[in-house]
C-alpha cells in the first residue's frame, strides 16, 4: 500500500517534471526540473530494489551530468530562442522519429510480455546480499577485464582532453615546487640598516 | 576456477594487448615526465615496433583450439588471430606515415603513438569480444581514440569539425548498440554469446531479440562506415589529417567486419534467415552508394572515403552469406584491401606543394611527365582496389562475389558486379589524369618514407599477396570453421 503510494507520488512528479524541462521558458529552470526528474527515477529505482542503481544516478546524473548541463547554461551566452526557431520546420521529422520510438516500445513491451506470459520482475540476488554488494562481489574478479579495461577509456579521455585543451603559453605564472624548495636565504630577504629617524629613502 | 586462477592462466594468453598497454602506459609516463615531445621520433619508432610485436605475438601464439580467457569475457582463436594481425600491421604502417608527416610539420606531440596503440587495443578487444560488456568497451576504447585523432589538428577549423561530427555522431550509435544489447541481454538472459546462442538456438526472444540485434547491427555498421549509415564518413576523412584519415581507412575496418562476423555467426548464428537480409541490404547499399557518391568527388581524401564505403560492402557481401565461404572470404577481402588503401593513402601523403598538402583530383594531372614512379603505384594501387585482374583486390572481389553465388545471393552478386564496374569508371577517371592529362603545378618532391611504403604495398598487390594466396586461404578458412 504504501509503496503503491509512494510509486503514484514519484511517477507523477517525474512525469510533470520532464515535462516541464521542455515546457520551461527559463533554461536554468529546465536544468533544475531535469534534476527533480533524476531524483524521482531514483526513488522508483528504490522502489523497485535497485537501490545500487539509485544511487549511481544521484551521483552520476544529477552530481555530475546535470551539474555540468548548469555550468553550461548559465556560464555559456547560448541563445536559447535562436535555437527554438528551427523547432516547426523540424517538427514533421521529429514527430515521425518520435512515433516509431513510441511503436517500437510497444512492440517491446507486448514481446515482453508474450514472451514470458507474467510481468516481468526483479532478478533476487543470490545469498541475502544488496545490490551493491553483489557488484562488489564480482567487479574485481568475474568483471576484471571489463573494469581495467574501462580504466583505459577513461586514460584515453583523460589524454583527449589534455592533447586538444592543454596550450604553453609564454609568461604564465605557475608553482614550481623544486625553484621554490631550491630557494636560498640570500635570495629571499634582504636585511637592510635602518637608522632611527630615517626612512629607507 | 577461481578468478585469481584464472587471471594466472588467461595472461599468457593476452601478450599481444599485454604489449600495447606496456607501451602506451610507458611512453605516457615518460612524455609527462620528460616533456617528450622532443622524442617525438623515438616514441613513435617505438609505437610502430610495439605494434609490429602486438602482430607477431598474434600469429606466433595463435592457440590450436580456441581458448577461452578472463572467464569467457574474449576468446583467443584463429580469426582473432587473424584480425589482430592485419590490425596491427596495418596500424603499424599507417603509424610509420603519420609519425614522419607530423615531424616534417613540426607537430610533434608524443600522444599520437599512444593514441594509436590505445585504439589498436581497442580493436584487439573487439575482435576477441565474448560477451557484450567486453564487445563496447573495445567498440568504446577504439571509437575514443579515434574522435581525439580526428580532431588532432585542434587549431584547423576542418579537422575540429570532423572530431567534434565523428564525436556526436558515433556517440548516437554507441548507445543504438548499448540499447540493442540490453535488449539482447533482456530477452535471453545473459551477456555471454555461448549462451546467447544458446538460448537463440531454443527458439529464445522471437521480435525483441531480432530487435536488438538489428539495432546492434545499425551500430556496428556505423563504426565500419557502411551506408546508410555512412554519413559521417566523407567530412571525417577530408577534415582529419591525411595520417589519420589513412588510418581510419586501415585498421578498424577490419575490427569492425570481424566484429560483425563474430557477432553474426557466434551468437546468432541460428537466427541467419534474418539477419541475412539486413546483411545483403547494408552491402547492396553500400556498394552503389560508395560507387555513385565517388563519381563526383574532386577531393581525393573525399573520394577514398566512399571508395572505402563500397569497398565495405564487398566485405559484408561475403558476410551475408551464411555459408562457410562467406566470413573467410571477408576477411580475405580486407587482408587484400587494406594493404592497397595504405599505399594509395601514403601517396595522397606524399603530394604536397609549397608544404601545403594538395589533394585534389586536379592536382594528380599529368604526375606520370613529373614523376613516373608515383603514377605507376598508384596505377599499381588503384588497379587493385578496382579490382582489376591479375591484381589482389580482383582475387577478393572474386572470392566474395563467389561466396554470395554460393549461398544463392545472385543478385546480390550481380548488383556488386555493376557496382564494381560503376567504381571502375572513378578509378580510371583518376589514372586518365595521371597519364594523359598537361601537368598541374610541380608537387616538391616525395618523401622517402612514402614512396617506400608505398612501393612495398604495390609488392604486396601483385605480386606477394597473389603468391601467397593460397597460405591466406588457408588460414582464414581454417579460422573461421569453427563457426560451422
Amino acid at each position: 500500500m504504501l509503496a503503491a503510494i509512494a510509486f503514484y507520488v514519484l511517477a507523477a512528479v517525474a512525469v510533470i517534471s520532464a515535462f516541464a524541462v521542455i515546457a520551461a521558458r527559463n533554461p536554468v529552470h529546465s536544468v533544475l526540473f531535469l534534476i527533480l526528474t533524476f531524483f524521482t527515477a531514483a526513488g522508483l529505482f528504490v522502489l523497485l530494489g535497485a537501490e545500487f542503481l539509485a544511487m549511481l544516478l544521484v551521483v552520476v546524473y544529477v552530481g555530475a551530468v546535470a551539474v555540468l548541463f548548469l555550468f553550461v547554461v548559465m556560464m555559456l551566452d547560448v541563445d536559447f530562442a535562436e535555437l527554438k526557431q528551427g523547432f516547426l520546420s523540424y517538427m514533421p521529422v521529429g514527430a515521425l522519429v518520435a512515433a516509431v520510438l513510441l511503436a517500437e516500445l510497444v512492440l517491446v513491451a507486448f514481446a515482453a510480455s508474450g514472451a514470458r506470459g507474467a510481468p516481468l520482475a526483479i532478478a533476487e540476488t543470490s545469498g541475502g546480499v544488496t545490490n551493491a554488494e553483489a557488484i562488489g562481489l564480482v567487479l574485481y574478479t568475474e568483471y576484471l577485464l571489463a573494469f581495467q579495461l574501462a580504466g583505459l577509456v577513461l586514460l584515453v579521455a583523460m589524454i583527449g582532453a589534455i592533447v586538444l585543451t592543454l596550450r604553453h603559453r609564454p609568461g604564465v605564472k605557475k608553482q614550481d615546487i623544486s625553484a621554490q624548495v631550491g630557494r636560498r636565504r640570500s635570495e629571499a630577504v634582504e636585511l637592510k640598516d635602518i637608522r632611527p629617524g630615517q626612512g629607507l629613502g | 576456477m577461481s578468478p585469481l586462477q584464472d587471471l594466472i592462466a588467461s595472461g599468457p594468453h593476452l601478450l599481444p594487448e599485454a604489449v600495447l598497454v606496456v607501451f602506451a602506459l610507458g611512453a605516457l609516463f615518460f612524455g609527462a615526465l620528460l616533456g617528450a615531445d622532443r622524442w617525438f621520433g623515438l616514441t613513435s619508432t617505438a609505437g610502430v615496433a610495439a605494434l609490429v610485436a602486438a602482430g607477431a605475438l598474434a600469429i606466433a601464439r595463435q592457440p590450436v583450439a580456441p581458448v577461452d580467457v578472463f572467464l569467457g569475457a574474449m576468446v583467443i582463436d584463429g580469426v582473432s588471430a587473424f584480425a589482430k594481425a592485419l590490425i596491427a600491421f596495418a596500424a603499424a604502417a599507417t603509424l610509420f606515415l603519420g609519425a614522419v608527416h607530423f615531424n616534417a610539420t613540426r607537430e610533434r606531440r608524443f600522444e599520437f603513438p599512444i593514441l594509436v596503440c590505445l585504439a589498436v587495443l581497442g580493436m584487439f578487444v573487439m575482435v576477441s569480444a565474448q560477451d557484450l560488456i567486453t564487445l563496447y568497451i573495445g567498440v568504446e576504447l577504439q571509437s575514443l581514440s579515434a574522435y581525439v585523432l580526428a580532431a588532432w589538428r585542434r587549431d584547423d577549423a576542418f579537422s575540429s569539425e570532423a572530431g567534434l561530427k565523428y564525436f556526436v555522431l558515433s556517440a548516437i550509435s554507441s548507445g543504438l548498440l548499448l540499447f540493442g544489447a540490453s535488449f539482447v541481454y533482456g530477452f535471453t538472459g545473459s551477456i555471454d554469446f555461448d549462451v546467447i546462442a544458446a538460448a537463440v538456438s531454443e527458439g529464445a526472444g522471437g521480435v525483441g531479440l531480432v530487435f536488438g540485434l538489428v539495432l546492434m547491427l545499425c551500430a556496428l555498421a556505423f563504426k565500419m562506415s557502411a551506408a546508410p549509415f555512412h554519413m559521417w564518413t566523407p567530412d571525417v576523412y577530408e577534415g582529419a589529417p591525411t595520417p589519420v584519415t589513412a588510418f581510419f581507412a586501415a585498421a578498424p575496418k577490419v575490427a569492425a567486419v570481424t566484429l560483425m562476423a563474430r557477432v553474426l555467426y557466434e551468437p546468432f548464428a541460428g537466427l541467419e534467415a534474418q539477419w541475412q537480409q539486413v546483411i545483403a541490404a547494408l552491402a547492396a547499399i553500400s556498394m552503389v552508394w560508395g560507387a555513385f557518391g565517388a563519381l563526383l568527388q574532386t577531393n581525393l581524401k573525399r573520394l577514398m572515403a566512399y571508395s572505402s564505403i563500397a569497398n565495405m560492402g564487398f566485405a559484408l557481401m561475403g558476410l551475408a552469406a551464411g555459408l562457410e565461404q562467406g566470413p573467410a572470404s571477408a576477411l580475405i577481402y580486407l587482408a587484400l584491401y587494406v594493404p592497397a588503401n595504405i599505399g594509395i593513402f601514403a601517396l595522397i601523403l606524399a603530394m604536397r606543394r609549397d608544404g601545403a598538402p594538395a589533394e585534389t583530383v586536379a592536382d594528380l594531372a599529368g604526375l606520370a611527365q613529373k614523376r613516373p614512379w608515383m603514377a605507376a603505384l598508384f596505377t599499381m594501387l588503384l588497379f587493385s582496389i578496382a579490382g582489376v585482374p591479375p591484381f589482389a583486390g580482383f582475387i577478393g572481389k572474386l572470392l566474395v562475389f563467389q561466396a554470395s553465388v554460393d549461398a544463392g545471393l545472385v543478385w546480390l552478386a550481380v548488383l556488386g558486379g555493376v557496382a564494381a564496374v560503376v567504381a571502375a569508371a572513378y578509378y580510371l577517371r583518376l589514372l586518365a589524369s595521371i597519364w594523359f592529362q598537361p601537368p598541374a603545378a610541380a608537387l616538391q618532391p616525395a618523401g622517402n618514407a612514402n614512396l617506400i611504403t608505398a612501393t612495398f604495398a604495390a609488392a604486396l598487390t601483385f605480386p606477394i599477396l597473389v603468391v601467397a594466396l593460397g597460405s591466406i586461404e588457408r588460414w582464414a578458412e581454417a579460422a573461421v570453421r569453427m563457426w560451422f
